[in-house]
């Protein structure tokens, strides 16, 4: 363990830790922009300087390990100054259309203009202008409120795997894009648009929802594979808006293609919404009442039982479906009929 | 499931997903986990990031091939003779965990004794793997510090599915890799909650917690529970409930959430045992392909809409929770079934009963989930065994002892078996079917996805360029593929990512459905269809 | 009567370009037709390429010696060479009118050549020529006789410190990296020269590779690397083939390979290129680009010494720290402590050039007063104009007034006026040069080459641009005068590299010392050195123009009017303030302001 002191606190943390994480530890607050504590520290947005006793400088806390007997302080006149400063430069770029823009409300930069009471920016000047259109049904990009933090390139290089985008030019005309330009390959995970800290990257699918004021979130778990992911429902009113995950749960926030914006089929129009009885063998489907199902389904089964045995009948249970479910339906087979016929479809 | 539960005892993800990232190395054998659990694939990406050593063992050069050490490109169907040349070279080279051996298993002499005709060359010979390549994977599986094995359907959607289990379920044992952080055999379950159906008895043969139908203790246990005597019968498994459909002897079925009339091997078949049916019953959130031909529907609620708990890979039970409501008058399936149910035994299940008292009622019936109750699952999902209140949940299985009577694991002697279909002059390739990312299963949920459906939106069949320039087809241009048992017509995908005479269809698609082809062949053991092996002729 | 005839012919790229290779082929067609050859007329007349000497401006620079004494001649071409053979090599007559002045002899003899001593005299793609002058010899004292501590001591003991910038004791860095505990550890020779005007390094591996390669055996064996790179920019092709040659060779003759020079030390060198920006010399941005990565700079710490290339300790040395390796272990670390000031030792390398007489590469003991490099090596200011200020450090250093021209040119005497050595830029600015102009042309650099990282660099520069642009189009605000000095000090602690870090100097440094010009362009709208043309006014003087018409036919935009022979005017709103006029008129009638 390595003994260190943060504005006048000790705190002690293990070997290799930074002095972001000895802070937060502390529950320091240090703004930050580019750090992710799932992503290898970058060191990029320079909000997160510290002032450490024997270095000439600030130095960022997020790269900088700590060490033993560090004196570290957090707070003074010219690390806000040069926070500000940082921020004031990123307004000076940045389109501050937050009434109309979609990461309203879940915005990093939106937050720091708040905290450093900034509503305009010293600087103005020249500001980029993208006009890149990707044509995909899931990633919307609005380059023009990208901050260059560097989190999409570095989750989809570092967790992904996949490196779908990458820097380009140099200096104030930096910007993240595909490469060589070329239209995006990707396996369309979104875990860029979960680590975007602005309305640079948000879901397509999230267009024409409320941004946060009427949405209602619900924490449940992802109905795909077996790798359980835990999701975060933002509902409105009868559709779901968005899925998200939080980062503390053990898929770590992130999802695949599926989980993040495979949900459009729980809305879909065609969805059963009545019992169908086909009342004739070789009729069609026809509506009826639960009443009329539900008598129906119990009186056959009963009457197949009484008239062929109880193994006449047999149940599949859904690999989909809950706990609760396919345990309350395995105990009707095995003890409301008499059967073990109960077996489920999984094996395909 | 059955071949792991002979071996340890129980048939489960012996260690948790989260524990993938500290192993020194992986073995990932049939599953193409990036696609189908990527999530889990994120992990296997970590290890290989912190130093770990990825051996990939696949016919097709799946996505994470691009991360391994060493890619192992077997021919279809030959998992166990690839797997039992690498315990050949481990005992050859005294890379075992004698120790191990000697406390923890049995069986090991006629094991060993069966593993002799399988040396690298021979295997060579028949998974077209170079024997160099066995005895390099070999050395970086047995001497790292603790390996983990992964596998999925590529190894048990075969004829002889539990024999590769078995080979599986040997490598570890051979290596200590079992009872251990970071190593262990490692199924990942292919749906949502495979693992929870198999642990609440949706299983002919086990009741709730893999307690054995055959036990009279354990029915008596239950019968009392449920105020009921049970039948000592063994209950039929879905295939053999095709059969006794066709055979006339089955005449009623009651499916929810499963839509096996497109998910079937040799589909043809089983749609016609379903049209044999007195009744159908299907209950689904869709008119699927199987409620299609029911006599009743019932329209139940998605997982946004209702509540309960799903159990994951790594035996992580989760709740479930209601977001939405259910459109129209669908209901929840729980609240379906126990309407039902009342109506066939008031005394079943009470009116009141609520997700969380079936829960309850699960949890008293089954030692493992005991320990659970929806207030500790309100935060974080708790992994089985979780026995007691204040137990925190298993995060690997087998530490002190196994499952099995007297505690120890034991060997098996695992023959070559050849697939029961093998390509000739008349159907010269071989078929292998399986999901690609942006669909899942028979895709009744991802195809009404819009955004995934434009990406993915029309089935193809995967073949190597050798082969389509012998064909004369082009990418993109139309083949139709049959087998003994069908025909359909798809687009070709002319790509390096199945060797030569081998081909890959994903079974989403049911204008082109892949299971029209597949043999309905199965494992004697597991019930478990062959749906990686057949052979098929390709014209354009 | 046999002589010993040499004929040095500059072939570095100055040489080059100024056509040294037409010159050496006219030589060696001279000496085939006249006869020049070891049987018939000499003992040993040899025809010699040799890198650069420093002085390019005169190129081709062409010596020819004959037994003990040599001549030099200056702008030679290849018309010159019949001559030069006829009169002076067959006839003992050197060609007077072609000889190098005084001006040649005072620009050498004021510096102190350790670095840059032999490169006008050895053929640097001769290894048998670097050893006949003692090389290698350095490397063979350090394997057989020094263990790595005592490498290391020794050049602490010498105080050399980074030729690349900023100066850090390199034996203090070596032990550094020494001390991790570690399986491997690489070295890395910085060559990605990139300050404009900068071309030291380019001339010390064209003119001397071999000295660079012995100075990497020594620091690898130091710090116990098996492996090196030497990352250089592919725009310098001559110093790649060089190094390519000289790799090879060295390889060849056992001091690169596996038991070098018979110890059981091994080395491998591998020559990387880059692909010029400016960012990649900065040592995080330089180890990203090796890795294939984009050269953009990381966090320190963890220091590259620490953890460096592929995560292993790496060291990183410029080409001339380097260079002065082999010197300090053959001579001794005493020797080197001898030159140079307190706290700077040894020599340094400068590029000079700008508003001065002698322009070209020269190398000064360290604490050499301004005053003198610029007087006595750079004989003083061209035409008769007024010495303003010199700009040293390359882009990101400093300006430094007249009232500092006695200033020792050192680490700490730069340092304390608020500019910095860099790589050894200096540029000498006259009356003529405006400075915020000259500031807004560094920033223009400085933030076109921003790897786009960080906040501060990425958006900072490009404002302090903006501000510095608008200053000098007379849109200046009384306010931009706080604004740019905040802005650029803030740049500066806040940047994330060195490239951040420093780029605010020319603005900081021109603040301090030229405030009065930047007011000049803000309040009264005008650029005292005449240079910012939209604050310029062009008017003709009625008591000097004769009417002869030259500025009206000159301006494109037809804002000049006036009869022939009468005087002429211009009409404000029409002048575009080009100048076209002003260079017109042969009167001096036309005035700007």
């Amino acid at each position: 363990m390595i003994s260190l002191t943060i504005d006048n606190q000790p705190v002690e943390v293990e070997a290799g830790a930074t002095v972001l994480e000895a802070a937060r530890k502390l529950r320091i607050d240090i703004p930050t922009l580019c750090h992710d504590s799932r992503l290898k520290p970058h060191g990029a947005c320079r909000l997160c300087i510290v002032e450490i006793a024997g270095m000439p400088k600030p130095v960022t806390s997020c790269t900088t390990p700590a060490t033993e007997k560090m004196v570290v302080t957090t707070q003074s006149a010219h690390l806000n100054r040069l926070r500000k400063t940082t921020v004031e430069l990123l307004l000076s770029d940045h389109p501050n259309d937050c009434m109309i823009c979609i990461g309203s409300g879940d915005c990093k930069l939106q937050e720091l203009a708040y905290r450093f009471n900034l509503r305009g920016s010293r600087f103005r000047g020249k500001m980029r202008a993208h006009d890149r259109i990707d044509e995909n049904p899931f990633v919307q990009r609005d380059q023009n409120k990208c901050v260059l933090c560097g989190l999409c390139v570095r989750v989809c290089e570092e967790i992904q795997g996949v490196g779908a985008i990458g820097y380009a030019n140099r200096g104030f005309e930096s910007k993240i894009t595909p490469p060589f330009e070329k239209e995006l390959s990707c396996e369309f995970c979104g875990q860029c648009i979960a680590v975007c800290p602005t309305g640079a990257l948000s879901g397509k699918l999230w267009v024409g929802y409320p941004r946060q004021q009427g949405l209602e979130k619900t924490e449940t778990t992802c109905s795909y594979c077996g790798c359980g992911c835990n999701l975060t429902l933002h509902t409105y009113g009868k559709s779901i808006a968005k899925v998200t995950s939080r980062q503390d749960n053990h898929n770590r926030g992130w999802l695949c293609v599926k989980g993040r914006f495979g949900y459009e089929f729980v809305t879909s129009n065609e969805r059963l919404t009545t019992p169908l009885i086909r009342r004739q063998k070789g009729g069609s489907l026809e509506p009826a009442s639960w009443e009329e199902a539900l008598d129906l389904v119990a009186s056959r089964l009963l009457d197949i039982k009484s008239k062929h045995g109880p193994d006449a009948v047999g149940g599949l249970a859904s690999a989909r479906c809950t706990n609760e479910e396919g345990y309350l339906f395995q105990k009707m087979f095995r003890a409301g009929i008499g059967t073990n016929n109960v077996d489920h479809c999984a094996r395909y | 499931m059955a071949g792991l539960a002979a071996k340890f005892g129980s048939g489960a993800m012996t260690n948790s997903v989260a524990e993938i990232s500290d192993n020194k190395a992986l073995l990932v054998i049939g599953s193409n986990t990036t696609e189908n659990h990527p999530i889990i694939g994120l992990r296997m990406k970590e290890a290989v990031r912190n130093g770990a050593q990825l051996i990939v063992a696949d016919p097709r050069r799946i996505p994470l091939v691009k991360f391994a050490t060493l890619w192992l490109r077997h021919m279809p169907g030959t998992d166990s003779v690839l797997l039992n040349a690498l315990m050949h070279v481990i005992i050859r080279e005294g890379w075992e965990d004698r120790t191990f051996i000697e406390k923890r298993t049995e069986g090991f002499d006629a094991f060993a004794e069966g593993l002799k005709q399988f040396t690298p060359e021979f295997a060579e010979n028949i998974t077209g793997v170079p024997a160099d390549d066995i005895v390099s994977a070999a050395r970086i599986y047995a001497t790292a510090e603790n390996a983990g094995i992964y596998y999925a359907m590529g190894i048990t959607q075969h004829s002889f599915g539990t024999n590769n289990v078995h080979a599986v379920g040997n490598l570890a044992m051979v290596t200590g890799n079992l009872g251990k952080h970071g190593a262990g055999v490692n199924p990942l379950r292919g749906q949502n909650n495979v693992q929870g159906c198999c642990d609440v008895g949706c299983l002919p043969t086990d009741l709730p917690g893999y307690q054995k139908v055959a036990d009279a203790k354990v029915r008596e246990k239950f019968g009392k529970a449920w105020g009921r005597t049970l039948s000592s019968e063994p209950g039929l498994t879905a295939s053999e409930m095709t059969e006794k459909m066709l055979a006339g002897t089955l005449k009623g079925l009651y499916i929810f959430g499963e839509n096996p009339a497109l998910s079937d091997p040799n589909m043809n078949h089983s749609i016609k045992a379903f049209e044999n049916l007195d009744l159908l019953v299907v209950q689904d959130i869709f008119l699927t392909e199987t409620a299609e031909l029911a006599d009743v529907v019932l329209p139940s609620a998605s997982f946004a809409e209702k509540e309960g708990t799903f159990t994951n890979s790594e035996r992580r039970v989760q709740r479930v929770r209601i977001a939405l409501d259910p459109p129209g008058q669908a209901q929840s399936d729980l609240a379906i079934i126990k309407q039902v149910y009342r109506r066939i035994d008031p005394e079943g299940v009470s009116e009141n009963a609520t997700a969380e008292s079936v829960f309850n009622e699960l949890t008293a019936l089954w030692p493992a989930m005991a320990g659970m109750s929806y207030e500790r699952l309100e935060t974080e999902g708790l992994q089985w065994p979780c026995p007691t209140d204040d137990h925190p949940g298993t995060p690997y299985l087998h530490r002190e002892s196994f499952a099995r009577e007297g505690g120890k694991a034991l060997f098996t002697v695992v023959p070559h078996v050849l697939s029961k279909e093998l390509p000739d002059e008349q159907y010269p390739f071989v078929l292998t079917t399986g999901r690609q990312l942006f669909h899942y299963h028979t895709g009744t949920m991802t195809r009404r996805s819009t955004g995934l459906d434009k990406i993915s939106p029309a089935p193809y069949i995967e073949l190597n360029p050798e082969d389509a320039a012998s064909l004369g087809i082009e990418d993109t241009g139309l083949l139709t593929v049959t087998s003994r048992r069908g025909s359909i017509r798809l687009k070709a995908r002319v790509s390096g990512i199945v060797p030569p005479r081998v081909v890959f269809i994903p079974f989403h698609y049911k204008e082109a459905a892949a299971n029209r082809l597949t043999i309905d062949a199965m494992d004697p053991i597991s019930k478990i269809m062959e749906a990686k092996v057949c052979a098929v002729r390709l014209e354009k | 009567m046999s002589r010993k005839i040499t004929v040095n012919v500059c072939m570095g790229t100055g040489g080059i370009a100024a056509g040294g290779s037409t010159v050496m082929e006219a030589f060696r067609q001279e000496f085939a037709e006249v006869g020049v050859d070891n049987a018939r007329v000499v003992e040993k007349c040899r025809l010699h390429k040799v890198g650069c000497r420093g002085f390019c401006a005169r190129d081709v620079l062409v010596d020819i010696a004959i037994d003990d004494q040599s001549w030099t001649y200056q702008y030679v071409d290849e018309k010159m060479v019949k001559r030069l053979v006829a009169e002076h090599i067959l006839d003992n007559k050197p060609v007077e009118q072609w000889l190098v002045g005084d001006d040649y002899h005072t620009f050498h003899d004021n510096q102190e050549k350790i670095i840059l001593g032999v490169l006008g005299h050895i053929d640097p793609e001769s290894i048998d020529e670097y050893i006949g002058i003692g090389g290698y010899k350095a490397a063979e004292k350090v394997l057989a006789t020094m263990t790595p501590q005592d490498t290391i001591e020794e050049i602490k003991r010498s105080g050399l410190r980074g030729r690349g910038g900023a100066g850090f004791p390199t034996g203090l860095k070596w032990s550094f990296c020494a001390a991790n505990q570690a399986d491997r550890r690489y070295i890395i020779c910085n060559a990605d020269e990139g300050d404009p005007g900068a071309f030291m390094d380019r001339s010390v591996i064209e003119g001397n590779p071999h000295a660079v390669i012995e100075g990497m055996i020594i620091g690898a064996y130091a710090i116990g690397a098996d492996t090196g790179y030497i990352y250089i920019r592919a725009e310098y092709p001559l110093a790649v083939q060089r190094l390519k040659i000289a790799l090879a060779a060295a390889k060849e003759r056992g001091f690169l390979g596996k038991g070098i020079c018979g110890s059981s030390f091994d080395l491998d060198l591998k020559i990387k290129l880059g692909a010029g920006a400016f960012v990649c010399g900065e040592e995080t941005a330089l180890i990203a680009s090796i890795e294939g990565e984009r050269g953009m700079p990381r966090a320190k710490p963890p220091f590259p010494a620490n953890k460096g290339l592929w995560g292993k300790p790496t060291i990183i040395n410029n080409v001339e720290t380097l260079a002065n390796i082999p010197p300090i272990i053959n001579r001794g670390a005493e020797w080197f402590t001898s030159i140079g000031s307190e706290k700077s030792k040894g020599t340094k390398v400068i590029a000079l050039t700008g508003k001065i007489r002698n322009t070209g590469l020269i190398e000064i003991p360290m604490g050499m007063p301004l005053k003198k490099i610029i007087y006595d090596i750079g004989g003083g200011i061209e035409g008769d104009r007024l010495f303003k200020a010199v700009q040293t450090g390359g882009p990101s250093g400093g300006c430094i007034p007249q009232q500092h021209i006695d200033l020792p040119v050192d680490y700490e005497g730069l340092k304390s006026v608020g500019s910095m050595m860099g790589s050894g830029g200096m540029v000498v600015l006259d009356e003529t040069d405006c400075m915020v102009n000259i500031a807004k042309f560094f920033l223009t650099f400085t933030q076109e080459e921003s790897c786009g990282k960080c906040v501060p660099c990425r958006i900072g520069t490009k404002r302090l641009l903006e501000i510095l642009t608008r200053i000098t189009e007379g849109e200046g605000k009384p306010s931009d005068l706080d604004l740019l000095q905040e802005l650029a000090e803030d740049v500066r602690d806040a940047s994330l590299c060195g490239l951040g870090m420093s780029a605010p100097n020319p603005v900081l440094s021109t603040l301090k010392y030229f405030r009065h010009e930047y007011e000049a362009h803000i309040f009264q709208k005008k650029c005292p050195a005449k240079v910012c043309s939209k604050l310029l006014t062009f008017y003709i003087r009625p008591d000097h123009c004769v009417g002869c018409g030259a500025c009206k036919k000159a301006c494109a935009v037809k804002a000049i009017s006036g009869e022939l022979k009468q005087v002429h005017q211009v009409d404000q709103a029409l002048c575009i303030k080009c100048g076209s006029c002003f260079d017109a008129c042969k009167f001096n009638a036309v005035i700007k302001e």
